[in-house]
């Protein structure tokens, strides 16, 4: 028998057919559902007169929309209230489990998906949006949809696809301490550029990756996409089954001892051979702070903002020059000499508990800085920000001067109320650094949820692991 | 998607190159949660001589009056004539939304971008090419005082003229199917519903837990 890797084996246990040309009809474990990009899809099923396949293997919540102020007044912009109701009024007549606005358990979808044991080792996982990588994280093969395709797995729980090719990111030993899973991920984006996945799945190994928990190892699937990989995954180990264990919707009883049986195998075979493979050393990675409008365009802590004049060719050169230009920074400043206006902690790559603790340690009896005029908290889900409060973590950044907000999207995208103003410079634990993504005009640097706080208490980015 | 069948319609002389997406329907409607209703937002620019903004009550909004599609003589029409690389720009499929939302079900040019001509498929709208020379003739018959009818027939891949011209047309044999099946995507994946089930009949055995609630 040929040796497997991770990505072989969650193929062909869903593989429905395939055709000579290897288009393959791929079954579809768990669809999640939010409000953008579903309404086009579930109003084709009704066109055609078309029947949900398996109302059971869906699971909704509204979370870009949704304001992370007071809700009892409702949303104000009608465009997004529309959208939102339009997510109800979908589930409901379609038989599908939605947590809705005013639900506990509602959030952004890729924080509540595993938070409700919905995401099991082993399952193909697709939503209309394209973090849905983050559930790689659990040995499953997760990625992005469009809608026409979104209609597709509400019609057939089917996807039309072709295998892509896999690649292996080790991330050789351990960290040094206070380089967290966003640095990891920053530093292999920095690596292989924003292109280097594109056409590959990548299974993510090594020690920095085995040693971190399952919240870190979200964080780093959640942003394969980032690196032009459609879907990004790890291999299944204790962590991932402790992670599972008791979770509303994961399996109970003899089933769960079936499963955990099954789960086991979920790894590459030790003699896999992978299309690519790249190494790095996990102690070479630092606190990581992205410059430009692309997460690649990024720099440890210590470092400058580059010089185009040291670009590798004339495209990048003037890529860079852009960006600079966008981002009103001059080459050679250091970074730890950039000040921004706003902190945004949140988003589906650092909102959950493990992050708003990471953060909290660090805000700790600590004040944000008089040139941020805003710096918010806001967690991913309901149920991570009833925890943060059960920990009092809350009442830590309130004190620090941090608003603490109701879970959504937020300010990754800037759809609902919270957005920069053109020109202002945001430090953000999301996930995208585009222009505008924050709101037109808005300027972006992504960093971990840590070295987020210690930017926002000093006034400046900082070297987290320098503040006593 | 409905099957195709014969039917013979008016056609409607659009006598632009380089049709672009965001011409068909402009991304201020794209904030939509409807892929029907973008119908009177066709063109939307080129037909009204206001600005149109979505949730506008388009009857009332004043009519540029001489773009073809406000012609009188045209109302109804299913058949659009235009000109090379019509569709070009974005990916959205909203495109081709509006275009049978108002009532064509065949567009004919000399050539279309590709990714508007794949959605036209997968929205069950027949885009036909046709030499420049026939496409000249067509616009010349359509633009004369007796308006232009066309019978397309799929089946055979003919158009007849009401001046009893027939006219060949290629269309791809598998797309073709499709059409007269009424097959989109999702049709023709429910077309292996039996693989899917036996699929699922095996996973429930292996892998219970990947079913239902628990
Ligand atoms: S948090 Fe940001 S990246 Fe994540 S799903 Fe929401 S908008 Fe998308």
């Amino acid at each position: 028998m040929t040796a497997k890797t991770l990505y072989d084996k969650l193929w062909e246990a869903h593989l429905v057919r395939e055709e000579p040309d290897g288009t393959c009809l791929l079954y579809i474990d768990r669809h999640l559902v939010h409000e953008v990009t579903s309404p086009q899809a579930f109003e084709g099923l009704r066109l055609a007169g078309r029947k949900l396949w398996r109302p059971d293997a869906n699971m909704a919540t509204p979370d870009h929309n949704v304001p992370t102020t007071d809700r009892s007044a409702g949303i104000a912009d009608p465009v997004s209230r529309i959208q939102v109701e339009t997510l109800d009024h979908n589930c409901e007549e379609f038989g599908i489990t939605e947590f809705r606005m005013d639900d506990p358990r509602q959030g952004i979808v890729h924080v509540v998906g595993p938070e409700q044991g919905a995401i099991l080792p082993g399952m193909t996982v697709v939503c209309g949006d394209s973090h849905t990588s983050t559930h790689g994280a659990f040995g499953a093969l997760a990625h992005g949809v469009g809608t026409s395709e979104v209609e597709h797995v509400l019609a057939t729980q089917c996807l039309i696809q072709k295998k892509s090719k896999a690649m292996q990111v080790v991330i050789d030993g351990p960290v040094g301490p206070g380089v967290t899973a966003k640095d990891i991920v920053l530093a292999i984006i920095g690596e292989i550029g924003t292109a280097g996945g594109t056409g590959y799945a990548i299974e993510f190994i090594g020690q920095s990756i085995m040693d971190l928990s399952m919240e870190g190892r979200m964080t780093v699937c959640n942003m394969a996409i980032e690196a032009g990989a459609r879907a990004g995954f790890v291999a299944v180990d204790e962590k991932t089954i402790e992670y599972v264990k008791g979770r509303p919707y994961a399996p109970k009883g003899k089933l769960w001892d079936q499963a955990v049986a099954a789960w086991c195998e979920l790894r590459s075979d030790e003699c896999a051979v992978f299309d690519k493979v790249v190494t790095i050393r996990g102690a070479d990675i630092q606190p990581q702070v992205t410059w430009g409008v692309s997460p690649e365009m990024v720099v440890p802590v210590g470092a400058r903002v580059p010089d185009p004049a040291d670009a590798p060719d004339v495209v990048k050169a003037e890529g860079m020059r852009r960006a600079l230009e966008y981002m009103g920074l001059k080459a050679g400043t250091p970074i730890t000499e950039i000040y921004p206006d706003r902190v945004f902690i949140g988003s589906c790559t650092n909102s959950r508990i493990e992050d708003l603790r990471a953060a909290a340690a660090v805000a700790k009896g600590r004040k944000v800085a008089d040139n941020i005029k805003q710096a918010l908290v806001v967690p991913g889900s309901g149920l991570v920000k009833h925890q943060a409060e059960e920990e009092g973590l809350d009442r830590i950044f309130i004190e620090a001067g941090f608003e603490w907000r109701e879970p959504g999207c937020s300010m990754c995208l800037a759809m609902n109320a919270d957005r920069l103003a053109p020109g202002e410079r945001c430090v953000s634990t999301s996930n995208r650094n585009f222009e505008g993504r924050q709101g037109p005009g808005g300027r972006t640097h992504l960093v971990s949820p840590a070295m987020a706080v210690a930017a926002a208490v000093t006034g400046h980015f900082v070297d987290v692991r320098e503040l006593d | 998607m409905e099957k195709f069948e014969k039917f013979t319609g008016v056609v409607c002389p659009l006598d632009r190159a380089n049709v672009d997406t965001d011409a068909i329907i402009p991304k201020q409607f794209l904030k939509s949660i409807k892929r029907t209703g973008f119908g009177p937002n066709l063109f939307d620019e080129w037909r009204y001589l206001d600005h149109g903004e979505p949730g506008m009550d388009n009857s009332q909004r004043p009519l540029t009056p001489d773009f073809v599609l406000n012609d009188p003589r045209y109302q109804g029409a299913s058949i659009l004539l235009a000109r090379e690389n019509f569709g070009c720009g974005s990916s959205r499929e909203h495109a081709p939304w509006a275009l049978l939302d108002h009532g064509f079900k065949v567009i004919i040019t000399p050539g279309f971008a590709d990714i508007f001509f794949n959605n036209c498929f997968k929205n069950g709208i027949l885009p036909i090419v046709l030499d420049a020379e026939t496409v000249d003739e067509l616009f010349r018959e359509a633009g004369g005082e007796q308006v232009q009818r066309i019978t397309v027939d799929v089946e055979n891949q003919r158009l007849i003229t009401d001046y009893g011209r027939e006219i060949a047309f290629e269309v791809d044999p598998f797309r073709k199917h499709c059409l007269l099946e009424g097959l989109d995507d999702i049709g023709l994946t429910l077309q292996h519903l039996n693989d899917i089930r036996t699929y699922e009949q095996r996973r429930m055995q292996e892998a219970p837990w990947l079913f239902g609630i628990h």
